[in-house]
C-alpha cells in the first residue's frame, strides 16, 4: 500500500543548516548533509531542503550543496527558496535534486509552472503555498509570508495543479511555528479540490497531529522543521505510532 | 562496465550517485557506437513518454536498444518506453516487451501516484533476488504498465500494475531504486551481479 510520507524540512542559509523557533535568533545547526544523512538512517521518506540565503552570489553555495546531499543520501529530496527560472531549476534538478519547490515566483509568473513541467516533468515540480485564513478563506503570502497577494489560497492551488505542478507542499501561516497542530479545515478543503498529493506543513508539535492531519486532514504527507531538528519527535517512533493508528507507514525494520 | 543512456529525458545524476555508492564503474553515452562497448546498459527516464521517445529516435537510440543483448535495465520512464506504446502523448514506443501504458484514474485517488510502495514478487528472478513484499521501493510516476506474462512483480495503487518487468535481456523498474535507500541499491547490485555474471 502506499504509505503516507514524513518529510523533515531543513533550513539552509549560505550552505549550512539554521534552526530558529518562529524565524527569530537563527543560529547555526551544523552540516545539512550530516543532518540529511542522520534524518534517512532514522526512517525520513523525503527530504526538503529551503535556501533562506539572501544574496544571489551566496547561492552559488546552494548548487553545490545540493549536488554533496545527492551525493550522499538516497531518497528523494526537494530543494526550495528563491528559484525563479527554468535555468536555476535546471540547474538544481541536473545537481541531483528530484524535485524544486516553486513560491513567490509562480504567483508572479504562474506560466513557470508549465514552462518547468513540460521541460522537467510535473513530478519535479512542486507548487508550495503559504496561506493565512482571511475571514471564511485563506489568502496567498508570499516573500515568506511577508506579502499578501489577495489570491484566494484554495483557487490558486487548483490553478497551479491545471498549469501542470505535481504536488502541494501547503502551509498554515496561522498555525506555522505555533506548534499547535496543522489547519485541518483547509487541509480537507484542498483535498477535495485537487488530484495531486498534498503535504501538510505548519503546526507540528505533537505526535498526534501529525497523524491527524493524514487521517482528518487527508493530507498525503507531513513536513516538519522544529520537532525533528530539537529531537522532541523521533522520526522512528513517530511512525510506529502512525502504524500502530492503522497508518500505512514505510516502517524501517525490515 | 555499465552504460548509462544520455538523452534529455534521463535523471541521469541520481543513477550516477548510486552507482558511485556502489562503487561500480560506469560512463554515460547517448552514442550507439560507445554504448556497445559497455557490459550493460541503464536507461534511466523521467519526464513525458512522446518527448523522450522523439529525443531517443534523433540519436538512433531506439534503433540501437531494441536489437542490443547486452542486459538492460529500464528504470521508471526507461521502464516503460520499453513497452510498445502508451497513452502518454498517445505514442509508440520500443515495443521490447508487448503492452500498452495507460493513465491511472485520478477521480479514485491521487495521481500520481508518488511516495513508498512495497511490491509482490510473481516470478523469481536474480534482479529482484532477496526482496521481499515487506520492503518499500520510492514510486512517482502517473502512467502504468498493466500486468502481463513478463511481469515479475506487481504493485498496487489504484490498480495491480507492473513493478518489475524482465523479458530476455531487457529489465525494468517502474520504481526510482536509485532514490530507494538501501532496498534500491540492494536491486541495482543485483542488476551490476547479473551483468557480471552475463
Amino acid at each position: 500500500m502506499l504509505t503516507k510520507r514524513i518529510i523533515p524540512c531543513l533550513d539552509i542559509k549560505d550552505g549550512r543548516t539554521v534552526k530558529g523557533v518562529n524565524f527569530e535568533g537563527l543560529r547555526d545547526a551544523g552540516d545539512p548533509v550530516e543532518l540529511a544523512q542522520r534524518y534517512t538512517s532514522e526512517g525520513a521518506d523525503e527530504l526538503v531542503f529551503l535556501d533562506i540565503t539572501a544574496t544571489k552570489e551566496k547561492r552559488r553555495t546552494l548548487v553545490a550543496l545540493v549536488r554533496d546531499i545527492a551525493a550522499h543520501i538516497n531518497i528523494p529530496f526537494t530543494v526550495g527558496g528563491g528559484i525563479k527560472t527554468v535555468a536555476e531549476i535546471e540547474e538544481i534538478l541536473k545537481a541531483g535534486a528530484d524535485k524544486v519547490s516553486l513560491n513567490s515566483a509562480i504567483v508572479r509568473d504562474p506560466g513557470l509552472i508549465t514552462r518547468s513541467a513540460d521541460a522537467f516533468g510535473s513530478q519535479a515540480i512542486v507548487a508550495a503555498v503559504d496561506a493565512k485564513r482571511a475571514g471564511d478563506h485563506w489568502e496567498v503570502f508570499v516573500k515568506g509570508g511577508s506579502q499578501p497577494t489577495g489570491l484566494n489560497a484554495v483557487e490558486w492551488i487548483e490553478k497551479t495543479e491545471q498549469l501542470g505542478a505535481g504536488e502541494i507542499l501547503l502551509t498554515s501561516m496561522d498555525r506555522d511555528g505555533t506548534k499547535s497542530g496543522f489547519d485541518l479545515d483547509l487541509l480537507r478543503t484542498v483535498d477535495e479540490k485537487v488530484t495531486i498529493p498534498v503535504i501538510a506543513s505548519g503546526g507540528a508539535g505533537t505526535i498526534q497531529h501529525c497523524c491527524d492531519a493524514v487521517s482528518l486532514g487527508k493530507a498525503d504527507a507531513v513536513l516538519a522543521a522544529s520537532i525533528f531538528h530539537f529531537r522532541e519527535i523521533e522520526i522512528s517512533e513517530l511512525k510506529q505510532k502512525m502504524a500502530d493508528e492503522g497508518i500505512p507507514v514505510r516502517l524501517m525494520n525490515h | 562496465m555499465i552504460g548509462i543512456i544520455k538523452y534529455q529525458a534521463g535523471n541521469l545524476a541520481s543513477v550516477q550517485n548510486a552507482l558511485d555508492r556502489l562503487g561500480a564503474e560506469y560512463f554515460t553515452s547517448d552514442d550507439p557506437e560507445e554504448l556497445e562497448k559497455a557490459d550493460g546498459i541503464i536507461f534511466p527516464g523521467v519526464g513525458h513518454a512522446a518527448a523522450a521517445m522523439d529525443n531517443l529516435r534523433s540519436r538512433d537510440l531506439d534503433v540501437w536498444l531494441k536489437q542490443t543483448k547486452k542486459p538492460v535495465l529500464g528504470i521508471c520512464l526507461g521502464m516503460q518506453l520499453l513497452y510498445e506504446s502508451s497513452e502518454e502523448g498517445d505514442c509508440i514506443t520500443l515495443g521490447v516487451v508487448p503492452g500498452r501504458l495507460k493513465k491511472f484514474d485520478a477521480s479514485e485517488a491521487k495521481v500520481p501516484h508518488m511516495g513508498w510502495n512495497q511490491f509482490q514478487p510473481l516470478k523469481k528472478h536474480s534482479l529482484i533476488k532477496g526482496i521481499s513484499n515487506k520492503q518499500f521501493e520510492y514510486y512517482v510516476h502517473g502512467y502504468y504498465a498493466p500486468a502481463n506474462e513478463y511481469t515479475l512483480a506487481t504493485c498496487k495503487y489504484i490498480t495491480d500494475f507492473a513493478a518489475v518487468v524482465a523479458k530476455e535481456n531487457f529489465m525494468g523498474v517502474q520504481f526510482h531504486p536509485e532514490k530507494s535507500g538501501q532496498v534500491g541499491s540492494h536491486l541495482i547490485q543485483n542488476f551490476l551481479d547479473l551483468v557480471h555474471e552475463s
